[in-house]
C-alpha cells in the first residue's frame, strides 16, 4: 500500500440470493415480516449517507409480508418472489405513494394507480420497500440531477452511482433491497449497474409494459431489473415481462423461463467483439478488465469473433436528438393543472404554465426540452429530427446484420469507472459521452445485460455489457452467467 | 445543420416550450445548445438519402411486433375524487385554472 492510499468510505454489502431467501421463507425459517423489518433497519442506518430512498411504503410492505407469511404457514403455493424485498425507481408509480420522478414539479403527487410492473411484482409475492432516487425524469448519467440531492456510490461515497437509475443500482450494492426496478432510455440501468458493481438488465423494447412509467422518450424507455447476481435478475425479468393491454407497444411474444435459460452452458456460442467500442476514450483499466472477461468466455468454449459496427460513433448525436424531441412532447403535460406543483399567484393561464414549469423543472430537463423543441421546430425538423431517425435505422440495421453471424456482442458498459461527484456537472456534453456504449442498443431496441467484470486497481467495479438480438434475453443471461462465474468478484478475474 | 443558435432562437424555443428563462439561464442554454448542436452536426457526414426514418423499433424484423389491439369495450376509468385530490385547484368536478382570456 502506498502512503497516498486514502481511506474510502464504503457501504457495500451483498444481499442473499433469491433461491436462499425463498427457501427460508417457504420453510418458515425466515419470516417475510422480519426480513422486511431488517431491510428497513438497514435503510434507516445507511440512507442518510447514501440518499437512495426518497420515500418508504412501509405499511403496504408489511401488509404484503404478512400475506406471504400467512401463505407460507399454511403451506399454500408461493410466488417466485415471495417475501423478497424490492425497491422501485421513483419514475414508476405506486398507488398512494409519492411519485416525484426526482423533480420538484411532481412534489406532493400521489398517483391513484399502480404501474403494471409494480402489480406484477406484488402478484409474485415481492415486498415493495419504497421509492428510489434518480435523475430528474430519468435525465442524467450520474444521479446528480435529482431535485432531492445526489445518490452516493456505496463502493466509494465520493463517487457518483451513475444514472439515471443510480439509486436502484446503489440500493442493491448496499443491500438496501434484494433487487430493484430501474428504467433505461439511453443506458440508465446498465451504466449505474456497471458503476456500482451489480447486474442490470435492458429488456427488449416492448418486453416489459411501460404502463405507469412517467414517460421520458417513449420509443426508447424500458423498465428492467437490478440484482446482485445474474440468475436473480433473470428471475425478476421473468416476473415483470409480458404483454399488457395498457401498453400498446408491449410485445405479445411468450415469456421464456429466463432463470433456466441462464443456467445453460455457453459452449459453442458465437461472441462478437466490436472494434468501435474499444477505441479512443476507453479507460485502460476498463479495457484490461473487459479483455479478461472476453478471455474467460473463450476459455468457457465460446467462439470470439472481431466484428465492426461502423455507425457507432453517430449514436450519441442520434440519441440526443431523438430522446430530447420525444421528451419535449412528453413533458408538455407538466403544466400545473392536474397534478404536482403550481406556481402561486399567476394572473393568466399562460403565465401559470410558464412559471410552474420554470420553477418546477431543473436545468438539465430544461436543456433537453429546449433542444428537443428546437429539433422539432419549423425549419429544423428535417435537418435534425428526421435525419436522426434515418441514422437510427442505419444503427438498427447494423445490429440486425451483426446478429446473423454472432449470438451475442460484448463491450464495456461504460468507457470509465464511476467518476467523482461534481466532476462532469459543468459540461453537459462530457456527461452525455458517458453513455457512448449504451445508447446504440437503446436506439436499436435490442436487449442486454451488464454484469460485473473485474475492477480497477482502486477497487472500482467494471461492467461488461452483453447485447443480444430482440427477444434473445436468454442468450444475454447465459453469457453474463459465464462472465460472472469467473470475473464476478471485485478482483477475481 | 451547423447553424449557430442565437439568443433570439433560444427565446423563441423557450416560448414554444412554455418555459420562462432568466437572462442568466438563456445565456448558459445558448452556450450548451451550441456545443451540443456542433457535436450533432457530425450526422451530416452520413448520406441518408433514401433511408426510411425509424420512429418505432417494434416494426424491425424479429423485434416482436405489436399488432395486438384491445377490443373496443367500455372500461372503468380512474376514480374522479382520487384524481381531483391530486390537483392544485379544483371544484371537485373540474380542474380550475387562472383566467384564459383577458376581458
Amino acid at each position: 500500500m502506498s502512503s497516498e492510499t486514502k481511506s474510502i468510505e464504503s457501504y457495500v454489502e451483498k444481499p442473499r440470493t433469491l433461491a436462499e431467501l425463498r427457501e427460508g421463507i417457504a420453510s418458515g425459517a425466515v419470516k417475510a415480516a422480519d426480513l422486511a423489518a431488517s431491510y428497513y433497519d438497514r435503510i434507516a442506518k445507511v440512507n442518510p449517507r447514501l440518499n437512495v430512498y426518497l420515500s418508504l411504503t412501509r405499511e403496504r410492505a408489511m401488509e404484503q409480508a404478512a400475506r406471504v407469511d400467512e401463505a407460507a404457514a399454511k403451506g399454500a403455493p408461493l410466488g417466485p418472489l415471495a417475501g423478497i424485498p424490492v425497491g422501485i425507481k421513483d419514475v414508476l408509480v405506486m398507488k398512494g405513494a409519492p411519485a416525484t420522478a426526482g423533480s420538484k414539479i411532481l412534489e406532493g403527487y400521489h398517483p391513484p394507480y399502480d404501474a403494471t410492473s409494480v402489480t406484477k411484482l406484488e402478484a409474485a409475492g415481492a415486498v415493495l420497500l419504497g421509492k428510489i432516487n434518480c435523475d430528474e425524469f430519468a435525465m442524467g448519467s450520474s444521479n446528480e440531477n435529482s431535485a432531492y440531492g445526489p445518490v452516493r456510490n456505496p463502493v466509494d461515497t465520493e463517487r457518483v452511482p451513475g444514472g439515471s437509475s443510480g439509486g436502484s443500482a446503489a440500493a442493491v450494492a448496499a443491500n438496501m433491497a434484494v433487487a430493484t426496478l430501474g428504467t433505461d432510455t439511453g443506458g440508465s440501468i446498465r451504466q449505474p449497474a456497471s458503476f456500482c458493481g451489480v447486474v442490470g438488465v435492458l429488456p427488449t423494447y416492448g418486453r416489459v409494459s411501460r404502463y405507469g412509467l412517467i414517460a421520458f422518450a417513449s420509443s426508447l424507455d424500458r423498465v428492467g431489473p437490478f440484482a446482485a447476481n445474474v440468475r436473480d435478475a433473470a428471475t425478476l425479468l421473468g416476473v415483470i415481462a409480458g404483454h399488457d393491454a395498457k401498453d400498446a407497444t408491449s410485445s405479445p411474444a411468450p415469456v421464456p423461463d429466463y432463470a433456466a435459460e441462464s443456467d445453460k452452458p455457453v459452449e459453442g456460442l458465437r461472441i462478437g467483439v466490436p472494434a468501435e467500442y474499444f477505441g479512443e476514450g476507453l479507460d485502460p483499466e476498463v479495457r484490461a478488465a473487459i479483455e479478461q472477461g472476453i478471455a474467460s468466455l473463450k476459455a468457457a468454449g465460446c467462439t470470439v469473433k472481431p466484428i465492426s459496427l461502423p455507425h457507432t460513433r453517430y449514436a450519441i448525436p442520434t440519441y440526443y436528438l431523438v430522446a430530447t424531441a420525444e421528451a419535449s412532447a412528453n413533458l408538455a403535460r407538466f403544466d400545473g393543472v392536474r397534478y404536482g406543483y403550481r406556481s402561486p399567484a399567476s394572473e393568466t393561464l399562460a403565465a401559470m404554465y410558464r412559471h410552474s414549469r420554470d420553477e418546477g423543472f431543473g436545468a438539465e430537463v430544461k436543456r433537453r426540452i429546449l433542444l428537443g423543441t428546437y429539433a422539432l421546430s419549423a425549419g429544423y425538423y428535417d435537418a435534425y429530427y428526421l435525419k436522426a431517425q434515418q441514422v437510427r435505422r442505419l444503427l438498427a440495421d447494423e445490429f440486425l446484420r451483426a446478429f446473423v453471424d454472432v449470438d451475442a456482442i460484448v463491450t464495456p458498459t461504460a468507457p470509465m469507472p464511476a467518476f467523482k461527484l461534481g466532476e462532469k456537472t459543468g459540461d453537459p456534453l462530457a456527461m452525455y459521452l458517458a453513455d457512448i456504449y449504451t445508447v446504440t442498443a437503446s436506439l436499436a431496441g435490442i436487449c442486454g445485460v451488464t454484469v460485473p467484470c473485474g475492477a480497477t486497481k482502486a477497487g472500482l467495479p467494471v461492467g461488461m455489457q452483453v447485447l443480444a438480438a430482440h427477444l434473445n434475453e436468454g442468450t444475454a443471461f447465459r453469457v453474463a452467467r459465464a462472465v460472472e462465474a469467473t470475473c464476478g468478484g471485485a478482483n477475481s478475474c | 445543420m451547423s447553424a449557430k443558435v442565437t439568443v433570439e432562437d433560444v427565446e423563441r424555443v423557450a416560448e414554444l416550450a412554455n418555459l420562462e428563462l432568466t437572462p442568466g439561464e438563456t445565456e448558459s442554454m445558448l452556450h450548451d445548445l451550441n456545443a451540443i448542436l456542433e457535436h450533432v452536426a457530425q450526422l451530416n457526414e452520413l448520406d441518408t438519402s433514401g433511408v426510411e426514418p425509424l420512429a418505432q423499433v417494434s416494426e424491425l424484423k424479429g423485434a416482436g411486433g405489436t399488432s395486438l389491439r384491445r377490443p373496443d369495450e367500455r372500461q372503468a376509468s380512474l376514480d374522479r375524487a382520487a384524481v381531483m385530490r391530486e390537483a392544485p385547484e379544483t371544484d371537485q368536478v373540474f380542474f380550475k385554472v387562472p383566467k384564459v382570456i383577458e376581458r
